[in-house]
């Protein structure tokens, strides 16, 4: 709860220090708050956490571990803002207490006990990434993704809601707990209602995590958002709507996984598929980067498609894994973009001659988001494999698998781009905050992939 | 001491050499690849050739996952470690006349590779395994892709792809195992422990032959392997070549049939035929090949069938001979890559119609040249002979049919091998050919190591023999014994 009030309190600082122009200060308060919080959220841990505030919120461990990444996420996503916002704005106060207001809603997200906190906390974040999709507010991309982000969010919204008036009329109570206990005494005489609710919800998520036929508004949206805030959308707050799904689904539904799954199963497929054979044809990096987080989120929902006591883990250790390795791979398109001007693949053209540190952690990233072995990325998949297959869906995981060699195509790309294409290019200046969060991320990944037992065991 | 030094000492070697000038990175190599094999030295001077697995590591390392770092030698996997130490010092010989741009990185990648090769050839971890046959796969794609010819990136790419999706599969089949053993662990022994039916051994048979048949390659999974060996450096033809496609056949013995022998033995007819079709076949694309290196890329899918056959007959024969034979053709092509390594160097083309009378102008190098292609054609006293004629002789106890197409590979081989060194090496000297150089330095000292390893293994192959023979008679027994008491 303290990280949650520190958090809350944080973005109100930072906008009395913008009204103040105390922009230097902006940045070492951020991350100081965030520390904060993040210690207050490390000493949560194992704590035998009971439902609080009448069952509205529960800080177990699994709302500190994803509430850990979600905030680790950030400091390293506004680390690498620093110059950024400064030169695509002048209200520069504004991200920072937007992106922290976003952070609030995520962890009531993967904190909640009760439906209406979990409603609450998404419409936190989304009103937040609302405006910060259209924060450049003379660039008709940028426009255009505010206003799909926020119509299409809209509409899911609302059947989230509906789902959860539904679920509430079927069994009289918003609480996890009440919800679980009604499925399980009635197990015969489940309401039509209830059904219908929870496909309005899964729906929804589907919706916020950006899986497939849900997915139409993340290519635009992510292309037309600045890139730091697409990073912080298909990170920070994809990591987060799955932990919301996952918490809901295990904690009430879990009983009557039949009914559900085979929805989800299709959703699962279809993502995969769409995701990975779109990026396939993408010229632009960032583009790329969208479809392939869109074929994660089918990766993810392995996870809650073969639910189980592993679950919780294996979306933690994924997310982490898929975070680590996206934010390496917008901060070097952040950076060569600078030089550039473009998203395109061809801009990586040579980069390897000039910029070897660049190019080495680039590449770390892409063999992590491809899966290859002694990379966080691989344990990710690695779990995500043994889960499914723990369940026996064999051919999900054998779809997986050739989704898996799809991506290859793209991700090398960039690596073949990097190391065996040449151009004529000046070296890419590399400031120190983004050398500290490139070589950071990069050594967790490879030591994720290396030596995974701290990680594989935590939830 | 434990196997895991031999693990990890090229790992250190690969970060070590690093920091050494691009000049003088080659001698840093080449001392760490002579330290390795030192240790790989002393571990055989100790080595008891019973069935039993020593100098073996087994730490937790995702204990909750059922994943152990475990490892060992056997006598199956002591021969697999001395071929690849014994060609990996060679192979960085073989690198000394050539001028690698970034060598550093160049000789980091072999030594990383070699980590992963021998970790693929002494896990007894499904877990390991994997993660030792994928750390074998990124250095040599980077080898490839970058110090390689002109179509580097469209052939890498492709090479890339089949044996990650070959391996892939074979992860699927690795987790599967794991599900089903009662103690939820990856160990190979748990594996073998295990009795399935025969459905699931059918899957589990597939799901590993399709990584193990792309990497060495089996037809038809082959159609990467040509090109890649000819457009790779040399010294990474060779690493792939000499060592890495050993680690296919090594997999089939000790990952494959031991673990779903009732499925092996369901498909056991499908496999070999498609062993002996890919040696015909390949045997005769190499009759027309006018690019020296890609008739030697053809020539090894063919020697390579055999080698597959003979394990597929599955008798203690066939295997010993597989045994020896990896050894051998990882010598033999080794030395075979070499030599077009310098014709090609020397005469910048590979065309073979263009050459002839070298042997007049080089006569050191046409003496190694005919040693190295008598050994590849498996002469009598040379080591190729003792390799094929056990496999033969396997495959001859399974079907005297398939045995008989099979031994046409030495026909052809002959046939096309030798043609290859009348038009090469006889004849008249002509306009191109006249510039040649004999063989000096390094390339003497490699082409001597090698015709040495050819004559000596050939004359006198006991002890070689020696080292594997308990320990296979030991894994044939185990799988004959496993398939007689599942009831099906």
């Amino acid at each position: 709860m303290t990280t949650l009030i520190i958090i809350s309190v944080l973005p109100i600082v930072i906008l009395y220090l913008g009204l103040y122009k105390v922009q230097k200060a902006l940045l070492p308060v951020t991350v100081v708050g965030l520390l904060a919080a993040l210690g207050a959220a490390v000493m949560q841990w194992d704590n035998n956490a009971e439902p609080i505030y009448h069952g509205m919120m529960l800080f177990n461990n699994f709302s500190v571990a994803f509430s850990v990444v979600s905030i680790v996420s950030t400091i390293l996503i506004l680390l690498l803002s620093k110059g950024y916002f400064e030169r695509i704005s002048n209200h520069i106060a504004e991200y920072y207490a937007i992106i922290l207001f976003s952070l609030v809603g995520i962890i009531v997200m993967v904190s909640y006990h009760n439906l209406t906190m979990l409603f609450i906390g998404i419409e936190i974040m989304s009103v937040s990434l609302y405006i910060l999709a259209g924060i450049r507010k003379s660039d008709f991309a940028s426009n255009e993704a505010a206003l799909k982000y926020f119509l299409m969010g809209a509409f899911s919204t609302g059947f989230l809601l509906f789902g959860i008036t539904l679920i509430y009329g079927s069994s009289g109570s918003f609480d996890l707990d009440v919800i679980r206990d009604w499925v399980v005494t009635h197990p015969r005489n489940i309401d039509p209602l209830f059904y219908t609710g929870i496909m309005l919800i899964i729906i929804g998520l589907c919706f916020k995590v950006g899986a497939a036929p849900f997915h139409f508004w993340t290519p635009d949206v992510y292309e037309g958002a600045p890139s730091l805030i697409t990073l912080f959308m298909s990170t920070v707050v994809k990591v987060a709507g799955f932990a919301a799904f996952l918490r809901l689904f295990s904690a009430c539904f879990l009983t009557i996984a039949g009914f559900w799954t085979p929805v989800l199963l299709v959703i699962t497929i279809i993502t995969l598929f769409i995701g990975n054979i779109t990026a396939l044809y993408q010229q632009s990096f960032k583009r790329m980067m969208a479809f392939s987080s869109i074929s994660h989120a089918g990766y993810l929902l392995f996870a809650i498609v073969a639910l189980g006591a592993g679950s919780a883990n294996s979306i933690f250790v994924y997310a982490t894994a898929y975070s680590i390795a996206s934010i390496i791979a917008f901060g070097a398109l952040i950076l060569v973009r600078q030089q550039t001007g473009s998203d395109n693949f061809e801009g990586f053209n040579g980069l390897a001659k000039k910029n070897p540190f660049l190019a080495l952690v680039l590449t770390v990233s892409m063999l992590s988001l491809a899966g290859i072995p002694l990379t966080a990325g691989f344990i990710g998949k690695f779990f995500m494999f043994s889960g499914a297959l723990a369940h026996y869906n064999f051919w999900l995981v054998i779809i997986a698998v050739v989704n898996a060699i799809i991506s290859i195509f793209y991700y090398f790309r960039v690596i073949i781009a990097m190391y065996f294409r040449s151009a004529e290019r000046a070296e890419v200046e590399v400031p120190a905050y983004y050398k500290f969060v490139l070589g950071f991320s990069a050594v967790v990944t490879i030591v994720i992939g290396i030596y995974p037992t701290f990680i594989s065991s935590l939830i | 001491m434990t196997v895991s030094i031999l693990l990890f000492l090229p790992i250190v070697a690969a970060l070590l050499v690093l920091l050494f000038k691009n000049e003088t990175v080659k001698h840093a190599a080449l001392f760490f690849a002579l330290v390795e094999l030192g240790i790989a030295a002393y571990f055989l001077a100790g080595f008891v050739p019973d069935a039993s697995v020593q100098y073996a590591i087994d730490a937790p390392w995702i204990p909750k996952m059922g994943i152990y770092f475990s490892a060992g030698i056997d006598g199956i996997s002591m021969i697999m470690v001395l071929l690849t130490t014994v060609l990996v010092p060679l192979i960085i010989l073989t690198t000394y006349k050539h001028e690698y741009k970034n060598a550093k990185a160049f000789y980091a990648l072999i030594l990383f590779m070699q980590a992963g090769l021998l970790t693929v050839f002494t896990a007894l971890d499904g877990f390991l395994f994997y993660v030792g046959w994928e750390a074998a796969l990124i250095p040599i794609y980077f080898i490839c892709a970058l110090w390689g010819g002109e179509n580097r990136i469209r052939i890498n790419i492709k090479f890339f792809i089949y044996t990650f999706a070959g391996s892939l599969f074979m992860l699927l089949g690795i987790i599967y195992l794991y599900l089903q053993t009662p103690a939820k662990v990856y160990d190979l022994r748990g594996f073998y422990d295990l009795s399935l039916t025969l459905t699931q051994q059918s899957w589990v048979f597939w799901a590993f032959f399709i990584a193990f048949a792309i990497k060495m390659p089996i037809f038809p999974f082959h159609t990467w392997q040509p090109d890649t060996y000819t457009e790779a450096p040399s010294a990474g033809t060779m690493m792939l070549s000499g060592i890495m496609l050993k680690m296919g056949i090594y997999g089939v013995i000790r990952w494959l049939i031991p673990n779903a022998p009732a499925g092996f033995l369901q498909w056991q007819n499908l496999v070999i035929i498609l062993s002996v079709i890919g040696i015909v076949y390949a045997s005769l694309i190499a009759f027309n090949q006018k690019d020296g290196k890609r008739l030697v890329a053809y020539s090894s899918i063919a020697h390579v069938g055999l080698i597959a056959a003979g394990i597929f007959a599955w008798t203690t024969q066939g295997v010993q001979g597989a045994m020896i034979q990896m050894l051998s053709h990882g010598i033999n092509v080794v030395g075979m890559f070499f030599i077009w390594d310098i014709i090609s160097r020397r005469l910048n083309t590979r065309d073979i119609s263009q050459m002839g009378g070298i042997a007049k102008v080089a006569p050191n190098f046409s003496i190694a040249f005919l040693i190295i292609l008598l050994g590849t054609v498996a002469l009598p006293l040379t080591n190729g002979f003792v390799g094929e004629f056990l496999l033969l002789k396997g495959v001859f106890n399974y079907n005297i049919w398939f045995a008989a197409v099979a031994g046409l590979t030495i026909i052809f081989g002959a046939v096309y091998m030798l043609r290859m060194y009348k038009n090469v090496m006889q004849g008249e000297t002509n306009e191109l050919t006249a510039i040649f150089t004999d063989i000096s330095g390094s390339e003497k000292l490699v082409l001597g190591i090698i015709c040495v390893l050819i004559i000596g293994i050939g004359v006198y192959p006991q002890p070689i023999l020696h080292i594997s023979e308990a320990a296979v008679t030991n894994l044939v027994n185990t799988v004959s014994a496993k398939f007689n008491n599942a009831q099906f």
